[in-house]
């Protein structure tokens, strides 16, 4: 199926979870990772169990803490 | 109140586009602009404001400026070393315009005395470098209804958004809680491009004058992006539904303002 992750499509396999996602995309600090799929937030504890479709639009938000 | 001669001139790029003119100005020279943090994005965002002619621009920051930080904080010089940052941003400002009034604040942005230092000011910017600081002022701001802007900078990397009460998620919509203390890089060792904070910093410089002017649309309910190294800017879209958020849905949680623990790192406060 095809995916859309950070604005670039993708094949990926069938079924695949958001956890299995952010471990392909080595997202950094992935414990700290906001997720949204279709412009709604993933519930953090749930990236195991969700499940992603074809054709989702998922986007990874990190923190930023830096500015001094 | 008219403008005199040299104010006309001053002003003269900005009074001749169709979305300032002699009427936005005057909105500018009213406006008052609450910067927290006189560091990396702080230093472009007053040095703007102070160009702009934004009549009121309030600068708070407990810390003096080191040598460290002149890579970046442009609005420091190498004879202001020592200097407490508010001072030496000041005497940037007004040298710079002086139409404008410059109140500073040496002190640190605490749960104490945030809603006093953000009652008088129209519009808050986020210059701070650490998440305790950033849910502070998220907080603050959603509870006195304040529009703000925030950023945040690391490495090659930026980020904004803009928060205008009622239109669009806050923060903490989008990050629940702030991270455990050093979990994730915020200080002096992941390094920061020192053009990050002018790149960052003159957008929430923007971000403050069109909320000012009333013109085009702000970036709320988007986070803006930028990855320097790939030249990449990416506007993405926030989810609208805010009705859950602890600070600013329907049923908040969170009533009362938290003194997060500070990450520990060394000479880096607001």
């Amino acid at each position: 199926m095809t995916i859309t992750v950070a604005g670039n499509k993708k094949e990926v396999a069938d079924n695949l979870t958001v956890a299995q996602l952010i471990a392909d995309e080595n997202v950094e600090t992935p414990q700290y990772v906001t997720v949204t799929i279709n412009d709604d937030f993933v519930q953090s504890g749930t990236f195991e169990e969700t499940v992603l479709k074809d054709g989702d639009v998922v986007e990874f938000l990190y923190f930023m803490g830096g500015g001094q | 109140m008219a403008f005199t001669n040299e104010q006309l001139e001053r002003y003269s790029r900005h009074i001749i586009l169709k979305e300032v003119g002699a009427k936005g100005q005057k909105k500018l020279l009213n406006a008052k602009v609450l910067i927290i943090g006189a560091g990396g994005l702080g230093a472009p965002v007053a040095m703007y404001l102070a160009a702009a002619g934004i009549g009121t621009i309030g600068i708070a920051d407990a810390d003096e400026v080191d040598l460290s930080n002149l890579q970046r904080q442009i609005i420091h010089a190498t004879k202001d070393v020592g200097k407490p940052k508010v001072q030496s941003a000041k005497e940037t400002m007004e040298a710079m315009n002086p139409d404008v009034k410059v109140v500073t604040y040496h002190t640190f942005v605490t749960s104490e005395n945030i809603m006093d230092l953000i009652k008088d000011y129209d519009f808050i910017i986020d210059g701070t470098d650490n998440f305790p600081a950033k849910f502070l002022i998220n907080d603050a701001c959603v509870m006195a209804k304040k529009p703000f802007s925030h950023a945040g900078i690391i490495r090659f990397q930026g980020q904004l958004m803009t928060y205008v009460p009622g239109e669009g998620p806050c923060y903490r919509c989008v990050f629940k809680n702030p991270p455990p203390k050093d979990a994730v890089p915020t200080c002096k060792q992941a390094g920061v491009i020192g053009a990050m904070g002018g790149v960052i910093g003159s957008l929430q410089a923007m971000e403050a004058i069109k909320y000012i002017l009333g013109k085009g649309q702000l970036l709320t309910g988007y986070l803006l992006t930028y990855d320097a190294l790939k030249m990449e800017f990416r506007k993405v879209k926030l989810p609208s539904d805010t009705h859950n958020c602890a600070v600013c849905g329907d049923h908040p949680t969170i009533t009362e303002l938290i003194d997060y623990e500070q990450a520990e790192c060394d000479g880096v406060h607001l």
